[in-house]
């Protein structure tokens, strides 16, 4: 099992009190694509920092089990999640300008992401990242490697992580919303390659994202979270005919191409589905 | 407002990524821009919002100019809410903070009031307040940026992908909120966004982008239908209907 985490909670102490923003998650991963969706809030990313140790110190977690690849999240030193880190587990992070160093070209943070897991010189690894930002698509790579991140758009900047994420050929791959800002297109293209790394190096994927049609059509299994608790896990086909009240809501306040509605129903949330 | 945009151009460091674009926008109406990544979509808002100084054609309001340099009272009426809400809320200051200050800047009244509102218009809790950008999730970021673009009461909102970091429960209501607004206040909007869904949604004209150029502008209805011309517009249609059908 690449991911094994039970009845996990993360809460934070504040001034006011005590807020338990996750409240006993549980899920598992092995070399397949496990979509996590729901609500803004719900606890997806705070689960995903957990599991790579990038929660700020005084946060409060608590987990039966807490594991990649059988290693003890909880326990296991700084050192040890170095090795982890970016090598073994990528983590595409949902605001990707920002975890950019702005004061390095991409191109530079690319290479340097290359060089600390597979060495070789400055120069081969300016080469390996202009192929690497070619293969997440991006037009006239030489030139956008030059760049410095507040040059690139929303877009290339989204790219430019994944591309930073791929190049230690990970185990495991955490994506938090990571075509949010990619026309449809170059997303598409995107889910290819990671598709084609899944499957022919036997990768496993986490993928948090909002949408919902994409994770149903590209992920195998998918859970549904909603304010720190998993509502269901299911096939991820079978997504767009959920019979759980919350994922229903959801579903039912997408817009849509096809099927335009005059105002979008919005979801009354209901007690009963914490109990 | 009316909106009125004609050929367009913007340079950075002699590179030409904005190649002569022009759109017309009425009162009360919304535009919706579509198109590749790193077409000049953002680049184009961000010249309208007057936050780029080197462009040249014409950027018009109400059939006045903009010139170049806008007057503080400008920075009023048109706001902006940008594709990195990350990077565009200031770290170290609470979501108070970021909220106080355009309605200090000019002089507003009330402003506890304002906050308060704001806040539950966007669905964020009253506690959301005194927190700063990094305690809270992405979704929450980005009403926060909704929220500070509209405590100012602007007349025209540009909007840069901004539900493409909420679930789609709390994008409806953002949805609903923006149509009603611009129902009760008669506000226009040009929007950006890569989900055709979302952006037929509230917008009745759409135009498409590729590498600084609008190759086309098609109404909702046509891009509905499939009466598009360009090859672009038609892969993005039917990629969206795709992913529409059940897997
Ligand atoms: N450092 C922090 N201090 C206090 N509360 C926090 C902190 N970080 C996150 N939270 C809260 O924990 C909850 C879960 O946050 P998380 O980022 O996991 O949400 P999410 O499911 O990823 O949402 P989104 O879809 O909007 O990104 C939110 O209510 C958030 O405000
Ligand atoms: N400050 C800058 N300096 C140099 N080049 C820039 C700058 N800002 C943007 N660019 C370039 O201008 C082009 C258009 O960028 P823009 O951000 O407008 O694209 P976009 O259509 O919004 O893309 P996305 O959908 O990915 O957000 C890109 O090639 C980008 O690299
Ligand atoms: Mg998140
Ligand atoms: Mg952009």
């Amino acid at each position: 099992m690449l991911v094994d985490i039970q009845n996990l909670k993360i809460g934070f102490k504040s001034r006011t009190g005590f807020h338990q923003a996750v409240k006993g998650v549980s899920l598992k991963l092995g070399t397949e694509k496990l979509g996590i969706v729901g609500e803004s809030g719900s606890g997806k990313s705070l689960t995903a920092r957990a599991l790579m140790k990038l929660l700020p110190t005084q946060t409060v977690i608590e987990a039966d089990k807490l594991e990649f690849d059988g290693i003890d999240i909880r326990s296991a030193s700084e050192k040890q999640m170095r090795t982890i880190r970016g090598k073994r587990a990528g983590f595409i992070l949902q605001d990707p300008k920002y975890s950019l160093n702005p004061v390095k070209t991409v191109g530079s943070q690319v290479a340097e992401a290359w060089r600390t897991h597979k060495g070789g010189s400055k120069r081969a690894a300016l080469e390996a990242a202009i192929n690497l930002l070619e293969m997440v698509k991006i037009r006239d790579p030489k030139k956008v490697a030059a760049s410095y991140p507040h040059e690139v758009s929303g877009g290339m900047g989204q790219r430019v992580m994944i591309a930073m994420m791929l190049a230690p050929d990970p185990e495991l791959l955490i994506a938090d919303e990571p075509t949010s800002a990619l026309d449809a297109t170059v997303q598409a293209e995107i889910l290819r390659l990671i598709e084609e790394l899944v499957s022919e190096r036997g990768m496993g994927l986490l993928l948090i994202s909002h949408d919902l049609p994409l994770v149903s059509h590209f992920c195998d299994r998918v859970a549904v979270m909603y304010a720190g608790h998993v509502m269901e896990e299911l096939k991820a086909s079978d997504l767009l005919s959920a019979q759980h009240p919350y994922t229903r809501g959801l579903l039912n306040c997408m817009p849509s191409l096809m099927h335009p509605k005059e105002r979008l129903p919005v979801l009354t949330r209901d007690p009963e589905w914490l109990k | 407002m009316t909106i009125e945009i004609d050929n367009l151009r913007i340079s950075f460091v002699g590179r030409e990524v904005v190649k002569g674009v022009s759109f017309n926008v009425a009162k009360g109406a919304s535009f919706g821009i579509v198109g590749e990544s790193g077409s000049g979509k953002s680049t184009v808002l961000r010249a309208m919002a007057g936050l780029n100084n080197d462009w040249s054609g014409r950027i018009a309001f109400s059939g006045e100019d903009a010139p170049l340099f806008r007057p503080p009272a400008f920075f009023r009426k048109v706001q902006m809410v940008f594709q990195d809400p990350y990077g565009s809320l200031h770290p170290r200051q609470t979501i108070d903070r970021i909220l106080s200050e355009l309605p200090l800047v000019h002089g507003m009244d009330n402003i506890d009031d304002r906050i308060a509102k704001v806040l539950s218009a966007v669905a964020l809790p009253q506690t959301a307040r005194f927190r700063y950008p990094h305690q809270l999730s992405g979704g929450q970021r980005q009403r926060v940026a909704i929220a500070r673009a509209l405590i100012a009461e602007p007349e025209v909102l540009l909007l840069d992908e901004p539900t493409s970091a909420l679930d789609v429960s709390v994008q409806a209501e953002i949805l609903n909120l923006l149509a009603d607004l611009r129902a009760e206040r008669n506000l226009t909007y040009v929007m950006v966004s890569h989900n055709l869904s979302v952006i037929t949604h509230l917008c009745t004209e759409v135009g498409v982008m590729i590498d600084g150029h609008m190759v086309e502008q098609v109404t909702a209805e046509d891009l509905r239908l499939g009466n598009v011309n360009h090859a672009h517009t038609r892969e993005l249609r039917s990629l969206s209907v795709e992913l529409e059908e059940p897997a």
